[in-house]
């Protein structure tokens, strides 16, 4: 049984998620809505990983997120931290659709491109993180934080997806639906919706 | 956790919010889904320690119902409707869009409510998390047993935190 309704918001016909969930709102927000106890803990660690303090840049944390989770084939979390990038990226925010289409042969330094392949073995399979791989982030000049921060935004955003789609949450079609998602992520962060 | 504390605190508020609840499932039937999840990973420290404090909940002190769980949960005495809500676990472990609506009716049939299910799904998502981090950054997986057993009887009466002595004192 697959139930369907148009959705005049987000301009898409969309199948229902499997628990009522709070309407009108998109992903992770109506799960955070749905449960303010876990949705906290949630949206405190997303703060945490990327925006607090790391020497990878916010731009940085949100393209691994975004990578991640174009890897895991979610479409809401890839366009909302895409989009979130993409606004912190500024003038050069083409990089990060480039990175999503092939990271290795985008316009990112030569430390980037090992990160993302630490992300890559962290949504695939963990344990091939292995010491060649990290000796090379560190040749690349990758520190210790920067590498344990991209096997946890990788890993954390592996929970994630599985969370947004495992319960069929709304995901907007219309790609303009994610622009103001990215502005408000990059600039006031990640605030736990108020529902209703 | 300790290289990261800022990480730890709500990757801890999240486990405890999860894990230290008997509200719709209990404990004991969390930590199974969080084993379950942990084994298909093939993750060994996570499937160790939650297996045992799932264990330790549900009063299988040579740690074989846990094992056969892992195994072939299908066969074991579980409740229908833990068969079916591990059924969903194993979906998501494998990734989000696996998880059907045959498989959340078959649930519901069973009794599992809206927050069984969300339940369900954000602790096999998490551990998919947390399965990753430790792997991921090759952390030591200890292989005495007793070890495990020490820490989950902390963990059944003081829940989830970063603190606290990880191996007993030698007797």
């Amino acid at each position: 049984m697959g139930l369907f309704f148009f959705n005049l918001k987000y301009k898409t016909c969309i199948i229902m998620p499997h628990i009522s969930l709070p309407e009108g709102l998109p992903g992770i927000r109506s799960l955070a809505a749905y449960r303010p106890d876990t949705g906290a803990a949630l949206y405190a660690l997303a703060e945490a990983l990327l925006r607090g303090d790391s020497s990878l840049s916010q731009a940085d944390a949100e393209l691994i997120a975004a990578f991640t989770s174009s890897q895991n084939d979610c479409t809401f979390c890839t366009c909302s931290h895409a989009a979130a990038a993409r606004f912190l990226f500024g003038a050069d925010k083409e990089t990060v659709d480039a990175v999503i289409a092939d990271y290795q042969t985008a316009p990112v330094s030569e430390k980037m491109k090992t990160l993302l392949a630490i992300a890559q073995c962290v949504q695939q399979d963990a344990r091939t993180v292995s010491d060649e791989i990290v000796a090379k982030a560190r040749l690349a000049g990758a520190t210790d934080r920067e590498i344990h921060d991209t096997v946890l935004i990788a890993a954390t955003f592996c929970m994630f997806n599985r969370y947004v789609d495992g319960l069929a949450t709304l995901t907007p079609t219309d790609p303009s639906a994610y622009e103001p998602m990215g502005e408000r992520m990059g600039t006031l962060g990640y605030v736990p919706p108020k529902y209703p | 956790m300790k290289f990261s504390p800022q990480t730890a605190a709500p990757m801890n508020a999240l486990a405890n919010a999860l894990l230290q609840t008997d509200e719709g499932l209990s404990r004991g039937e969390r930590e199974l889904i969080a084993t379950y999840v942990s084994s298909q990973n093939e993750c060994v420290f996570c499937q160790t320690i939650h297996g045992a404090v799932a264990s330790a909940y549900l009063g299988d002190d040579d740690w074989s119902f846990v094992k056969a769980v892992k195994e072939n949960y299908e066969q074991t005495a579980l409740s229908d409707k833990m068969k079916a809500l591990l059924t969903i676990a194993g979906s998501v472990q494998k990734g989000g869009k696996n998880v059907t609506t045959a498989q959340v009716e078959a649930a519901r049939k069973e009794g599992a409510t809206d927050k069984d299910i969300h339940d369900t799904v954000l602790i096999s998502a998490a551990f998919c998390m947390f399965n990753r981090y430790v792997d991921g950054l090759a952390t030591v997986a200890p292989s005495d047993p007793n070890i495990y057993r020490y820490r989950a009887s902390g963990i059944t009466q003081k829940g989830y935190s970063a603190e606290g002595e990880y191996i007993p004192h030698a007797t």
